[in-house]
């Protein structure tokens, strides 16, 4: 932070102090970005690794010999593309049927001022206090009766539920940024409502839409919890239980498979992540600011 | 006061809620304020709510008065407050309880002062910014269960970053068991927390921070008002409803959280930390005692709930003064 000095104080203190503010923000810039990097530094140099350089009681920074051998040896020991594709599948199917589902609700909890709209904003908040196991135990009982137990539809019906409040509460955001000028055209001209969502609100909600949809994506591709609790046969398991299948009831692992499968199982989110930082952002504090 | 209205117009639409919707003629038939139009838009999403969120809460409610467990042959009994009294008895629940207070107190505060500190720092007119904001974007985006073992392979005992840089700056003799030794462990494992959750913190205060009138700081300044004059009455009181809501989210999302220990510690060593979810989780799918963690789940709820009230509660009389 800047030290702004007393008005009375002569001219070139003041440059002085404001050029050691500086020096001293960007010391505190290297420390963040030291403490956020080097994690991410130390996985990707590890995943390079050849296994006698991973041995060694010396390691270091940059692989001397870097290989992609860790990756060839990673598909090896476990079933990653498998559980790649599931993960993938779990996540497109999820993500798709919950906002398809909060789309339309989004559109009346903002327009409609009821008891429902405010039940549905008390809820979404709500759902956020209660912990997973609450809520799994009751769930896993019911799919267990249903046969859903170990198969990848009653994931796609646990995370549809995960998904739906965080993507109500973004989709809100984007549904009262349409101007409601836009649908009274329509109503004037003569639209039904059917068409007036279709053709008016719909297109105007795209870019929100896609947001919405990557972010659950991310959120369902990234879950373990629910996944480790409700898959039990490795060729079901998504990709976040079996990257835990590497690390050996010991916690001995092979640290050169185990960082290359980890690397890749962080490229989908990162990529989407990538694509939706701005819009993240605002559809979270458009839901926030505007509660 | 003048700049006012500007400040109203960089927060869009707040006029828009609750405006009335476009009258047609199905809107005099109306349920609960919603016409048969509505129903039909609402439904898709309240029947699963309704379905598997609402029902299983009120079932796990139910499971709890139980002694429901996992391949019993005859059918479950009510059995009244005995899970809770059983509970109150548990030393190894309220130890398990007492870390996850910790974990998540430490976790929560830590991560807000930090992201508090980069999002300050990354308002500014800096070079390297755009790499911070990258970077910052990285860990949130990340699965719980790569965070968890990239950490491992940092805090490894022979083959970790860590103590081989600790080493060599001269501050350690031999190689620290980061994540298997007593004391070590929890810091350890909140260190983790912290460099998980701060990220997403940070790009909430960030952009509570750029609401903020540049106009206000810029006079303030003018006024003679030093940096931290100009934090307190200025930026403070206008990023302040979303630091309220962000760390209240936190607090809750830390109490709550597995993955990152499991993958971790699996609540290792000795138990030290074994936060409330693992201990839960293993109640219910290791030793299959579903009413027992049922009633676990509903004692963790309770106790958020008070904690949270209690914090907000003084916070808004705070503002109101």
């Amino acid at each position: 932070m800047t030290t702004t000095p007393h008005v009375s104080r002569p001219p070139t203190r003041r440059r002085l102090a404001r050029g050691a503010g500086r020096a001293g923000q960007y010391l505190a810039l290297v420390c963040y970005l030291v403490f956020l990097g080097f994690p991410l530094v130390w996985l990707l140099s590890t995943a390079l690794k050849s296994p006698q350089e991973l041995g060694s009681i010396d390691p270091t920074w940059i692989p001397e010999h870097p290989t992609l051998e860790n990756f060839r040896a990673a598909f090896d020991a476990q079933p990653l593309l498998r559980s790649a594709l599931n993960s993938a599948l779990v996540a497109t199917s999820s993500a798709v049927i919950a906002v398809a589902i909060a789309v339309p609700a989004a559109y009346v909890m903002v327009r409609y001022r009821s008891r429902i709209s405010q039940a549905g904003t008390v809820w979404v908040l709500v759902s956020q206090m209660f912990p997973f196991v609450l809520v799994i135990i009751p769930l896993f009982l019911v799919l267990r009766n249903l046969h859903l137990i170990n198969s990848l539809p009653g994931l796609v019906v646990v995370y549809v539920v995960w998904n739906l409040p965080f993507s109500l509460w973004m989709l809100r955001g984007y549904v009262q940024a349409v101007p409601l000028s836009l649908e009274e055209a329509a109503a004037m001209d003569g639209a039904s409502r059917a068409r007036t969502l279709t053709h008016v609100v719909l297109p105007l909600l795209t870019p929100g839409l896609v947001a919405t949809l990557m972010f659950s994506f991310v959120t369902a591709w990234n879950e373990f919890f629910f996944a480790l609790v409700l898959l039990k046969s490795p060729e079901k398991q998504t990709m976040s239980v079996i990257l835990t299948h590497f690390i050996g009831a010991e916690g001995v692992a092979d640290l050169g498979p185990l960082a290359a499968a980890a690397l890749l199982a962080t490229l989908p989110s990162l990529l989407f992540f990538a694509l939706l930082q701005r819009r993240l952002v605002s559809g979270m504090l458009a839901g926030a600011v505007k509660a | 006061m003048t700049l006012l209205p500007s400040r109203a117009k960089a927060v869009p639409g707040q006029g828009n809620r609750g405006t009335p919707p476009p009258r047609t003629p199905a809107q005099r038939k109306r349920a609960l304020g919603l016409d048969r139009g509505a129903w039909f838009l609402l439904l898709p999403a309240l029947i699963p709510i309704l379905v598997l969120s609402v029902g299983p809460l009120l079932y796990a409610v139910s499971l709890a008065f139980t002694d429901a467990q996992a391949g019993r042959t005859e059918s479950t009994q009510f059995v009244g407050l005995l899970n809770f009294t059983d509970l109150r008895h548990d030393t190894l629940f309220w130890d398990s309880f007492r870390i996850g207070l910790v974990w998540a107190l430490c976790v929560t505060s830590l991560q807000f002062l930090l992201a508090l500190g980069l999002a300050l720092l990354l308002n500014q007119n800096l070079r390297l910014r755009w790499l911070a904001r990258t970077l910052a974007l990285v860990p949130w985006a990340m699965p719980e269960v790569v965070v968890g073992i990239m950490w491992r392979l940092v805090y490894h005992q022979d083959a970790g970053i860590l103590n081989q840089t600790l080493g060599q700056l001269g501050i350690i003799d031999s190689n620290v068991d980061w994540l298997t030794s007593l004391s070590l462990a929890l810091p350890s494992v909140i260190a983790v927390g912290v460099w998980a959750g701060m990220p997403q913190t940070t790009v909430v205060l960030l952009a509570g921070l750029q609401n903020v009138p540049t106009e206000l700081r810029e006079a303030a300044a003018l006024d003679g008002a030093g940096a931290w004059r100009r934090f307190t009455t200025v930026t403070w009181p206008a990023i302040r409803p979303v630091v309220l809501a962000i760390t209240a989210l936190n607090f809750i999302w830390n109490f709550n959280s597995f993955g990152l220990v499991y993958v971790l510690t699996q609540g290792g060593p000795g138990g030290r930390t074994r936060l409330p979810m693992l201990f839960a989780y293993e109640e219910a799918f290791k030793y299959g005692q579903y009413g027992y963690a049922a009633a676990m789940g509903l004692a963790m709820v309770a106790l958020i709930a008070v904690l949270l009230v209690l914090f907000l509660r003084r916070r808004l009389k705070e503002d109101s003064r």
